[in-house]
């Protein structure tokens, strides 16, 4: 068996979700390489080269795989890792991308965001918004993955000592070309990543009010996220949204603001470690998956909880 | 411009779901069915376009079972032209779909295919980029802006802290993401107007695609089930709480 796993990467750093994924190829078996494609990705060749348990990281460095373009990108994969017998990628907008486009190329199914590995051929993976677990087993010669970065431990960053090789593989066209990129700028940790969460809903009333929650999350080192119903609301932008539609969290302390509870929110973070709710209405449905339910309002109960914190 | 719109058959995303006792699948019997959220999102994408004259014809797909012509119909209420329902069995997967529809792609010379990022039942989020690689299209994934001038997209794409916009070569493939519009409703003159619009018929033979898949189901469970804890009076319980019992903070 050999395992490619590709680095989820901005050229600079490596994002923490490409660990989970090694977590789970480890689980798969040992003879794992990371591809890591970019452009002056040196950096991140050198990260990925000391995750622990990582045999061989694998470089293609060109000015084609700069902002990870699909087109590029997925052509590269399918060379590389046509002889493999798994690929896997995170779960991340950019694992998303390019991963179907992979396993079409290669003619094979893609097993989408696996949270946990039964066997070498068999997986498990959310469905239905989470509501049910689907068991799916591949007979496909080249398993093509994506991976549920919450649902693993991430691997040790350090420890490894991976042999780096380089691969002159260039894949170009001329159908797609990047234009630009907006990143929201944050002091914040990222909301996948952080240990702690705290979101608002609907109940915030307006985008000002969320200044509260920002206060207490300065005093916990959490990041802030938003029901869809916030989002909808215009109250914060979307990249904030927690929910089936939106981003998938499992910290150890989520805090529920103002959040009533619905299926879509609930299936993006039901996995927390522990769940707190803060709502007026005490049969709002948030209360029956909190481990810590305070019915209050929230005006006074968040100012409270900044304070004594 | 000829666009073609997939749209997917799924259980109302308002219904919570229940796992069948075998263990064999989620139980659908009485459910309320619904076009896809992120498909209807798609078919109003394209009715804006051929609204500003950038499209002159919709053509509207949905593979599955017989039934799912009443999603095709709901597509035609809001503005879509013809559809075209391929009959498949209600599981078929991602690839052999996107092989239909690259089928139907050559066949109609489409210069844009509009498709929701994901169904809200098996959430797979596959069929449009593997649609791209199979036709060589550029794909403009989780898109919440798209703009269409001199033979090109300009896609706007919701991505992991951020948004990223990218410009692709007609033909091109849009996968939709929550903000890219609000749908509307179809209203009465539409809905009736629709039962005269066309249908076609096909099936996965008359297009050369075989719907087996390598992946298969062994079982589908409920998730384990998470207990409601209790209600704290305070704030000051709740942080004595999270700080002595549950060791957060």
């Amino acid at each position: 068996m050999s395992i490619l796993v590709i680095a989820d990467h901005d050229n600079a750093a490596l994002k923490p979700a490409t660990l989970n994924t090694v977590t789970a190829a480890k689980e798969i078996g040992s003879d794992i390489t990371v591809l890591v494609a970019g452009s002056g990705c040196d950096a991140v060749a050198k990260a990925a080269a000391a995750i622990d348990g990582v045999s061989k990281v694998l470089v293609a460095d060109n000015e084609a795989y700069k902002n990870q373009l699909p087109e590029n990108l997925a052509e590269l994969v399918a060379e590389v890792g046509k002889d493999a017998s798994h690929i896997l990628a995170p779960a991340t907008t950019s694992g998303k991308n390019f991963m179907p486009r992979v396993a079409a190329l290669l003619g094979v199914a893609q097993i989408s965001d696996i949270t946990a590995v039964k066997s070498e051929d068999t997986f498990v993976r959310p469905i239905y918004a989470g509501n049910a677990l689907a068991t799916v087993q591949s007979s496909d010669s080249v398993k093509v993955i994506t991976v549920r970065g919450t649902a693993f431990d991430a691997a040790a960053a350090e420890g490894g000592s991976a042999s780096v090789e380089t691969t002159d593989v260039v894949k170009t066209q001329e159908v797609a070309e990047f234009i630009s990129e907006e990143l929201t700028k944050s002091e914040r940790p990222e909301l996948t990543g952080a240990k702690i969460v705290i979101s608002g809903g609907r109940g915030m009333q307006n985008g000002e009010n969320f200044a509260m929650l920002e206060k207490v999350a300065d005093k916990l080192g959490a990041a802030i996220g938003a029901s869809r119903a916030a989002v909808d609301a215009g109250f914060v932008p979307n990249d904030m949204q927690v929910g089936q539609t939106g981003k998938i969290v499992a910290p150890e302390l989520y805090i529920a603001v103002g959040i009533s509870g619905a299926i879509q929110h609930l299936a993006g973070m039901k996995d927390s470690k522990v769940i707190v709710a803060i709502n007026k209405d005490e049969e709002a449905p948030i209360f029956q998956v909190a481990d810590y339910g305070l019915v209050a309002d929230l005006f006074k109960a968040v100012p409270e909880l900044e304070e004594k914190l | 411009m000829k666009i073609l719109v997939a749209i997917k058959r799924v259980v109302d995303p308002y219904v919570k779901v229940r796992v069948k006792a075998d263990n064999s699948g989620v139980d659908l019997a009485n459910a309320k069915m619904a076009v896809n959220p992120f498909c209807e999102i798609a078919v109003e994408e394209a009715v804006r376009l051929k609204e500003k004259g950038i499209a002159e014809e919709i053509i509207v797909v949905s593979i599955g079972e017989k039934n799912c012509q009443e999603q095709i119909r709901t597509a035609l209420a809001l503005g879509a032209d013809r559809g075209i329902h391929v009959e498949a069995p209600v599981d078929v997967q991602p690839l052999p779909v996107a092989r239909m529809l690259q089928k139907i792609v050559e066949k109609e010379g489409v210069e844009m295919v509009i498709l929701g990022k994901q169904s809200v039942d098996s959430d797979n989020n596959q069929v449009g980029q593997m649609l791209g690689a199979l036709t060589g299209m550029p794909q403009g994934t989780f898109a919440c802006k798209l703009e269409v001038a001199d033979g090109k997209a300009k896609v706007t794409r919701e991505i992991d802290g951020g948004e990223q916009t990218v410009s692709l070569k007609l033909p091109a493939i849009v996968t939709t993401d929550l903000r890219l519009n609000e749908p509307r409703y179809a209203s009465l003159p539409n809905i009736m107007k629709a039962k005269k619009k066309t249908i076609d018929s096909l099936t996965p033979e008359e297009l050369g695609v075989d719907v087996s898949s390598g992946l298969k189901v062994i079982s589908v469970e409920p998730p384990p089930a998470r207990s409601a804890g209790i209600k704290v009076e305070s704030v000051d319980e709740l942080i004595s709480k999270l700080k002595t019992e549950a060791k957060v903070i």
